[in-house]
């Protein structure tokens, strides 16, 4: 019924659509699918992007077989490893105590939770900038706030190799943590409350309404957290790039972090490509995963 | 006593003060960054990087003034021959034993994000309207494979993608330009504009639509004067995430731009220049960047959850 009635009036259903969709996706398709494809095929040669007239030859799996038998890039995914896993646990940790506090509803309480979420939309190369300050062994207010709470002063937080990777880890929780408590008080906000009736008639504890209602209730909603916290900081790049750039040495050189250096400082970008496709497919991975847990989510 | 009946599911007056006090608690903690910086912006070079750091100190427009100038440093007999400052600013230059050299390039690196920012968010609105309606009210061959592959891009890794576009934009002279990093942050932002939009127009009723097909309008009138105004809160939302993120994107414009169209985020963290102390003038230049995005964060406060989340999660 609808189709006859605007086939009668103007354009079809059917070209509108095609008029509607087709700009984004050439769009797409221009700066996004082209340019993987022609990462693809670079990643197969020596080409050097600062020497653009030197002949492009065809070097086979042989950046692959480099990218995967370098030392030095197992170093950095041993890093982006360490950043991931203490980051998202205590993301996870913090953002869902959050989430259960603020969910009991006290006055005030949405106020604080707007207050609370602000450092998760500045920007982070920004954020990486006023961090160095604070970090600053000489006259920074962390030193010196670690210092009143009875810990030592003299440390530098971004010059250390053994407190550097935990440098990134809190100032990326004092960024997040906010983004898993509103997507975890989402959560909590969406259970039935007949369940905690039923629960409340059964004389559960507390503490047994935590574990049969409410965490596997939120369950989903802390996967999805997860998850997008992990494509995130998977491709991690701003906010490291200006705290320690990698450093020191390349203790904290982030798989972002490498890719740069190889494709921007070392010009090598044949075996940047082929880290840039690696990369790529290994978030590829996570993405498809994610977007099944946001179907099952939206389904609540 | 107080004999009121409390739900059985309310929580007790004793765990909502626990909780206020632990919420309102890490708030303060998490908030003490933000608002260090602003003070710092208002301190003199001498005071921020005083040990232990004050927590009262001297206000001083230094900090914006050496952000908003160049300045060069004269020995102090020139300085003795110099005809008085004319203006406060002058002056406050001058009691650095330096004299004004010309405006800095903050102004245009602000203006460049500004333009830069806008200008992709329009086009990424509109085009994501329209396929976010498309979407939402037509059969579109492969719909959800189309869906997914738009998302899809968001998932790239920014510096993966800049080695071809870094590339793209050399043929064509587009390095370093204003349209160049337009059409890229156009192009990011399509994903969550498409996914976004797609969930404020699934939220209007077909019906009003239908209503006014029948009343003599073609798809093309409905979909403008009857599907455009509805989705306007929907399309004011996704505009401030769009424009939140051109405003705060690092990676591109740092390998794609160096002068003429740089944006802020990479410019800030080069204001502190010279000797490496300037902290407080690298705080006001961050304090000026920040401010637009707090205020709009507070406006968006109730559609967050459905920006960061692509439009999955609505409460």
């Amino acid at each position: 019924m609808n189709t006859s009635l605007t086939a009668r009036h103007g354009l079809s259903d059917r070209a509108l659509a095609w008029m509607f969709v087709l700009p984004t996706v050439i769009l797409l398709l221009a700066f996004n699918i082209f340019p993987l494809l022609w990462t693809i095929y670079l990643s197969f040669t020596n080409f050097r992007a600062n020497r653009p007239n030197l002949d492009v030859d065809w070097v086979g799996f042989s950046n692959y077989t480099r990218v995967l038998n370098d030392e030095a890039v197992w170093g950095h995914m041993q890093a982006t490893a360490h950043f991931l896993c203490w980051s998202i646990t205590l993301q996870i940790l913090i953002g869902f105590g959050l989430a259960l506090l603020l969910n009991r509803r006290f006055r005030s309480h949405s106020f604080w939770s707007t207050a609370i979420l602000l450092p998760m939309m500045l920007a982070p190369a920004v954020v990486g900038t006023f961090w160095k300050y604070f970090f600053e062994p000489q006259y920074g207010i962390f030193n010196y706030i670690v210092g009143l709470l009875g810990g030592p002063k003299d440390f530098t937080m971004l010059g250390d190799g053994d407190l550097s990777p935990w440098a990134i880890v809190l100032v990326d929780t004092w960024m997040w943590a906010p983004y898993v408590m509103l997507l975890l008080l989402a959560g909590l906000r969406s259970i039935p409350p007949y369940l905690y009736e039923a629960a409340e008639i059964d004389r559960a504890s507390e503490w047994t309404k935590f574990w049969r209602v409410t965490l596997p209730m939120v369950m989903p909603f802390i996967v999805l957290a997860v998850l997008f916290r992990a494509i995130e900081n998977f491709k991690m790049f701003d906010l490291v790039d200006q705290l320690t750039n990698g450093g020191p040495g390349s203790i904290t050189e982030l798989a972002s972090i490498s890719l740069k250096r190889e494709a921007f400082e070392k010009w090598r970008t044949g075996y940047a490509s082929a880290l840039a496709i690696i990369l790529f497919v290994s978030i590829y991975g996570m993405s498809m995963v994610a977007v099944r847990f946001l179907d099952r989510v939206k389904q609540r | 006593m107080n004999n009121k009946i409390r739900h059985p599911l309310e929580p007790s007056v004793a765990s909502k003060w626990f909780a206020a006090f632990a919420v309102i608690g890490y708030a303060i903690v998490s908030l003490i960054p933000l608002v260090w910086i602003v003070t710092t912006s208002l301190r003199t070079p001498q005071d921020a990087i005083s040990y232990p750091p004050k927590l009262v100190a001297e206000v001083s427009a230094i900090g914006y003034v050496n952000l908003f100038t160049t300045r060069s440093r004269v020995g102090a007999e020139e300085m003795a021959d110099l005809p008085p400052p004319t203006t406060w600013y002058e002056k406050i230059v001058r009691d650095q034993q330096m004299i004004l050299a010309g405006p800095s390039r903050f102004l245009d690196r602000y203006a460049n994000s500004l333009m830069i920012g806008f200008g992709s968010t329009l086009l990424s609105v509109v085009l994501g309207t329209l396929a976010a309606y498309a979407f939402s009210r037509f059969r579109v061959p492969a719909k959800d494979d189309l869906l997914f592959f738009i998302l899809s891009t968001r998932m790239m890794p920014p510096i993966a993608v800049a080695i071809p576009i870094y590339l793209m934009f050399r043929a064509v002279n587009l390095t370093d330009t204003h349209v160049g990093l337009m059409l890229l942050y156009t192009v990011v932002n399509l994903s969550l504009s498409v996914w976004l939009l797609k969930g404020f127009m699934d939220e209007i009723p077909r019906e009003y639509e239908e209503a006014a097909m029948v009343d003599g309008y073609t798809r093309l009138q409905a979909f403008f004067k009857v599907v455009l105004p509805q989705a306007s809160t929907g399309i004011a939302t996704t505009a401030i995430f769009c424009l939140i993120f051109a405003w705060n994107e690092y990676a591109f414009a740092l390998l794609l731009t160096s002068g003429k169209a740089q944006t802020s985020p990479p410019f800030i963290p080069t204001i502190i220049g010279e000797g490496g102390l300037d902290w407080p003038a690298m705080a006001a230049g961050t304090t000026l960047f920040l401010l637009p995005v707090l205020f709009f964060t507070i406006l968006l406060r109730k559609h967050l959850l459905r920006g960061v989340t692509f439009g999955a999660v609505r409460k």
